[in-house]
């Protein structure tokens, strides 16, 4: 068997591409959260519990309303975005100008107020989600096995990620969000109506979790705490990339993640533990994060 | 006489408890250039933020061609056809220098084009993928300027364009100034430098501890100056 630095190549591959998968939830689990901390100024603790809202959405439409995959990756975000504009017109809105301890106080008991609801309704012991058939199987690579589902994963993350990074750079949508995140009094006093602006962005930012929710559910089992432990990873990552940055938050994410999977490789004691480790450096010597703006 | 374009009566402004306006009341007429002239902390720029709806808490009137504003939220207000160049100019820096002159949404036809801006500030064409704020003070003054003249707002609401500016550019402004009146824009201008206004503004309200304290139209300079000599002197 071919080996690599004295690992079997396809035990190396296979955890490249974990840690590629890992990558792609992080990534666009921070942009959701760089796009709603530039805003909005809040840090939204509730959004694991939001990934784990799409997910749980996707099971619900397939097996109450006999909705497919494809169906949930459209309308889960849809839905679920959709209680993210709620709860910012009737929540959020509330705690403008106030300390951003309100922000992460109410967003953390919201988290643990929907994580509640969803144990009670569906119990903590996880709910399986089948791959879509169109997308089961895999490829032969030679060197390892590709199954369909992951690398699919990775590819419309990436798609997402890229696209949303597009759209904030290059357009004028784009423009008018990053001038609000600078110095929303003016451009609100250009006849541009930020508060809806800032409704919108929340609840774009929830319906990115959401979808990742929905591309999680065939591969983690759909349970209420999915999102709690994946959150606290998420925030390192947030941290390292710079809070706020879009793009940082992208490569931090994907980075770290195939990080953390040769970490598996190399020296598996430390892989749950990496990401951290990471945090605290670069907090030591960048606290601003690697691409955030020191201000 | 035409009835004012701008109607400013007892207008009240709060920051928290700070009561900083008390009883504004000014008005400007369709195609004037009107300074508001005083000391610093008087009130000027809380007077043009409380016009655009962006001060904390206000009371009073403010009427705009004859529609009240007082209670309109500020984007509202801008659509209406109002335009601000703040004092701290207010150039972005996550913007490119031609994504900042874009920004402001166009709200009424008849804004200058964009050729019509680069004949006005040549130097913005050659800057136009630079960050914002990498472009030096007088340029990004134009720049705060030439983006609110695309926009098609026929009131621009000016907070000393030539603060902390060399003497070449504050002419520069001020030509500019000019041949924007003579476009028939209306023009409410904030200034402490009354040479400056002097030269190209048809009336100055003099403004102290947040209320007119005085009219001075721009025939009566030559005895005017010395009360205004007298109100700005320190
Ligand atoms: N954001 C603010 N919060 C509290 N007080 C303010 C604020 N902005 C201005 N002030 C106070 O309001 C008064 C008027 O300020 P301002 O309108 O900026 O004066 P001017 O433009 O004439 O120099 C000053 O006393 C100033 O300290
Ligand atoms: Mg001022």
């Amino acid at each position: 068997m071919t080996e690599l630095f004295g690992v079997p190549a396809p035990a190396l591959f296979g955890q490249l591409l974990l840690g590629l998968i890992n990558g792609a939830f992080y990534a666009i689990l921070s942009l959701g959260l760089a796009v709603i901390f530039g805003l909005l100024n809040i840090i939204n603790f509730t959004h694991g519990a939001q990934y784990m809202m799409g997910a749980f959405t996707a099971w619900m439409l397939l097996n109450w309303a006999g909705l497919g995959y494809w169906w949930a990756l459209l309308l889960a975000p849809l839905l679920v975005g959709i209680t993210g504009i709620l709860i910012e017109r009737l929540l959020l809105a509330r705690l403008a100008g106030l300390d951003h301890l309100y922000g992460l106080l109410l967003t953390f008991g919201l988290a643990l107020v929907i994580q509640g609801i969803f144990r009670n309704e569906f119990g903590s012991t996880g709910l399986p989600y089948a791959i879509p058939p169109e997308l089961r199987g895999g490829q032969n690579l030679g060197f390892m096995f590709l199954p369909n589902y992951r690398a699919w994963v990775v590819v419309v993350s990436l798609a997402v990620c890229l696209a949303t990074w597009l759209v904030i750079e290059k357009t004028r949508l784009g423009s008018y969000l990053r001038a609000a995140t600078e110095n929303p009094t003016l451009v609100q006093a250009m006849g541009i109506d930020v508060p809806k602006m800032v409704t919108l962005t929340y609840g774009f930012g929830v319906a990115l979790a959401a979808f990742a929710g929905v591309l999680a559910a065939p591969i983690y089992q759909v349970s209420p705490l999915m999102g709690a432990d994946l959150i606290i990873v998420v925030f390192a990552v947030v941290v390292i990339g710079g809070m706020g940055s879009i793009l940082g938050s992208i490569v931090t994410g994907f980075g770290l993640g195939v990080i953390e999977g040769l970490t598996k490789v190399f020296w598996p004691q430390a892989s749950s533990t990496v990401i951290f480790v990471i945090m605290a450096i670069v907090l030591l010597l960048r606290p601003a994060g690697l691409f955030g703006r020191a201000s | 006489m035409s009835a004012p374009l701008l109607e400013v009566e007892d207008l009240h402004a709060w920051y928290g408890e700070a009561h900083v306006l008390h009883g504004m009341r000014f008005a400007v007429r369709e195609g004037e250039v009107v300074t508001l002239l005083g000391r610093n902390g008087a009130g000027k720029t809380t007077t043009l933020k409380a016009i655009l709806g962006i001060v904390p808490r206000r009371t009073g009137s403010i009427r705009f061609r004859g529609r009240e504003l007082v209670g309109l939220p500020p984007h509202r207000i801008a659509r209406l056809g109002i335009a601000w160049c703040p004092e701290e100019r207010g150039i972005l820096a996550s913007l490119t220098v031609l994504e900042n002159l874009l920004l402001p949404p166009v709200v009424a036809d008849g804004g200058l084009s964009l050729e019509a801006i680069f004949e006005l500030f040549p130097n913005l064409r050659e800057r136009l993928s630079s960050q914002g704020t990498k472009l030096s003070g007088g340029e990004q003054q134009m720049l705060a300027i030439a983006r609110i003249l695309r926009t098609g707002a026929r009131l621009l609401l000016l907070d000393e364009p030539t603060e902390g500016l060399a003497p070449v550019i504050v002419q520069q402004i001020g030509r500019t100034i000019r041949r924007l009146k003579e476009a028939g824009f209306t023009i409410l201008l904030v200034e402490q430098n009354f040479r400056f206004a002097a030269r190209i503004a048809d009336r100055h309200y003099i403004v102290e501890h947040g209320r007119v304290v005085d009219e001075i139209a721009a025939a009566e300079i030559g005895p005017g100056q010395e009360r205004l000599v007298a109100y700005l002197a320190v």
